[in-house]
């Protein structure tokens, strides 16, 4: 039982919504958009009980055990308290949007812009011509490179139609191929989750 | 006398509000709009010979309890309009048309359209070809995995970043350090995380059997409920539970570069000897790979993301790319009935080839016909 109730209710719910995405009826439509979606909605704001429970927990233990860096989850509990009082005692005023604008979205543009340097280092990585594989990539990026800025146009007038075919044809191809790929792999996972053949999600072989 | 005559002959030809320019549209067809819920109706007309000065043209509805109103605008040149206003189901309309100029003027009524009535479908006729794929591959999927039981065996490539995933565990034991394993930052409903969760488990069991540490951050609290569930499970199942630690496997933060942060700050604390991101990744996932990549940690990703591919395969040692993430779990299994599925995958890939070096044939020799079974439109 404890095994079987969970195959029903994946079979009959993944049974239901691929029949579902057939029906243009206004009785599923209703399914997906009333049941499927408040349905969604209530888990959403139930998963936040575990979050918030998982949250502390991690943190106040971190804390307690004097683990390395455990100041760093001190910073986490109050910034979360700090946010969350701000939240409830201005009722979402101006200060509260103060937070967000001024110090959470510069944070978060913060780790975005570090993928600048990331990528440098990582291209300087990957463009060591090691064998022909990396030889091969190493001049493909530096032509699509320069063919994508001014100077590309101003050494050779065909740079940036080479660089257009580069991107349209045997990179298409290769991203193309790999997404089929996937298309292919989600169908099937879908399919031997929804016949219970893949049970691995839910703990089982 | 004749100058008088010509005026007056243009004075009552230019009748106020009506255009001489143009023509109402012609042969209005208006039918129920196929594969909808009904409440709306498709009209279609042929162009006035003559456009010129035709801003657009104006529709008309009448019911059974509606008379005649406007209903709708179509801008020049257009052919075709699907009105849903206020329309409902099972009753009848008939719908005119006229031309209307940028000053206002009208050309008179088209002939009015038959009646015709909004039905709600019960089939989307126009999906058929998606389908009759599903089932076709449906049916493939069940009789490999009835071939897989009657003991046929399938071939299975090796698959180099899943190989690699026993000595990147055995790594992190000798080294002492745990293993990091990150499982995507989308939900628990997309398949890239579920395949993520089916790779956990035979992860954690080696840890488990190593004596190992894994330590899995998670954005969704739904899928920390479930990476819990299963390395429980894992570690349990070879006899380890009491070294099970659920504080391990966590929830860090919701947002995206909050939780990576969050995670590069785990990876330059605990330095794991071994990071694995398996699952649905974005734009941290360089920022993730470049970080373990500067801590010496062997790292393995795999994601079914294509523009992140690149990311992983400059900064991490093994890639697992697009279906290899969706097989890894009847990989690493080895499973008959799992493994089974993924030469269901590999006869799909052989029909879309097929389909391909066929379409692109036809089409060069002008039958496009072909075109149109792979289209949903």
């Amino acid at each position: 039982m404890r095994r079987t109730l969970p195959l029903v209710i994946a079979f009959g719910i993944g049974f239901a919504m691929l029949i579902q995405y057939f029906i243009p009826h206004p009785i599923s439509e209703n399914f997906y958009n009333v049941i499927v979606q408040q349905w969604f909605i209530i888990i959403f704001a139930f998963q936040f009980v575990l979050a918030l429970r998982s949250f502390f927990m991690h943190h106040i233990r971190k804390i307690s055990q004097k683990k390395e860096g455990y100041w760093f989850s001190a910073v986490a509990i109050a910034s979360a308290l700090f946010m969350a009082i701000a939240g409830f005692a201005t009722k979402r005023g101006p200060f509260f949007d103060s937070l967000y604008k001024y110090m959470y979205a510069p944070l978060q543009a913060t780790m975005f812009s570090l993928l600048a340097f990331f990528i440098a280092s990582a291209a300087f990585r990957a463009f060591r011509a090691r064998n022909l594989q990396a030889t091969l990539l190493l001049v493909t990026a530096t032509i699509v490179m320069i063919g994508r800025v001014p100077i590309g146009d101003y050494l050779w007038k065909g740079m940036p139609d080479l660089v257009e075919w580069i991107m349209t044809v045997p990179n298409m191809a290769a991203m193309r191929g790999i997404r089929i790929g996937v298309g292919l792999g989600a169908i099937a996972t879908a399919m031997k989750i929804m016949l219970g053949i893949e049970r691995s999600y839910m703990g089982g072989e | 006398m004749k100058s008088m005559l010509v005026g007056l002959l243009i004075l009552f030809s230019q009748t106020p509000g009506v255009l001489k320019t143009g023509n109402p549209p012609g042969n209005l067809q208006a039918v129920d709009t196929p594969n909808d819920r009904g409440e709306s109706i498709t009209l279609k007309w042929v162009l006035p010979e003559d456009i010129s000065g035709i801003e657009g043209y104006q529709i008309f509805r009448e019911a059974e309890e509606e008379s005649l109103h406007l209903a709708g605008y179509a801008p020049a040149g257009k052919t075709e309009y699907i009105d849903e206003l206020g329309v409902k189901n099972n009753v009848g309309y008939r719908y005119q048309i006229r031309s209307i100029s940028p000053e206002g003027l009208v050309s008179p009524f088209s002939e009015p359209s038959p009646m015709v009535k909004a039905y709600p479908q019960w089939f989307k006729k126009n999906l058929t070809n998606s389908l009759v794929m599903i089932i076709i591959y449906l049916g493939l999927i069940l009789y490999f995995v009835q071939a897989a039981k009657r003991g046929k065996k399938i071939f299975l490539r090796r698959v180099p970043g899943l190989d690699a995933l026993d000595e990147a565990v055995g790594r992190a034991t000798e080294m002492g350090k745990p293993v990091l394993y990150v499982p995507g930052i989308w939900p628990m409903s997309e398949v890239a995380t579920i395949a993520a969760m089916n790779i956990l488990k035979p992860v954690a069991k080696k840890v488990a059997q190593y004596d190992s540490r894994i330590i899995v951050p998670n954005i969704y609290p739904i899928v920390m409920n479930v990476a819990q569930q299963t390395v429980k499970e894992a570690f349990t199942e070879v006899g380890k539970q009491d070294s099970y630690k659920e504080d391990d496997i966590f929830y860090l933060a919701y947002e995206q570069f909050a939780f990576a942060a969050g995670v590069n700050g785990l990876m330059v604390r605990e330095k794991p000897a071994t990071n694995l991101f398996l699952g649905a990744f974005f734009a941290e996932s360089l920022l993730l790979a470049e970080t373990g990549n500067m801590t010496g940690a062997i790292q393995i990703a795999g994601t079914d993301r294509v523009p992140q591919l690149p990311f992983f395969v400059a900064a991490c040692d093994y890639c697992i790319m697009g279906e290899e993430l969706y097989a890894a779990s009847a990989y690493l299994s080895a499973d008959p009935r799992l493994v089974s599925s993924i030469k269901a995958q590999d006869w799909g890939k052989m029909a879309i080839v097929i389909s391909l070096a066929l379409g692109s044939a036809l089409t060069i020799f002008g039958l496009w016909f072909i075109i149109s079974w792979f289209t949903t439109g």
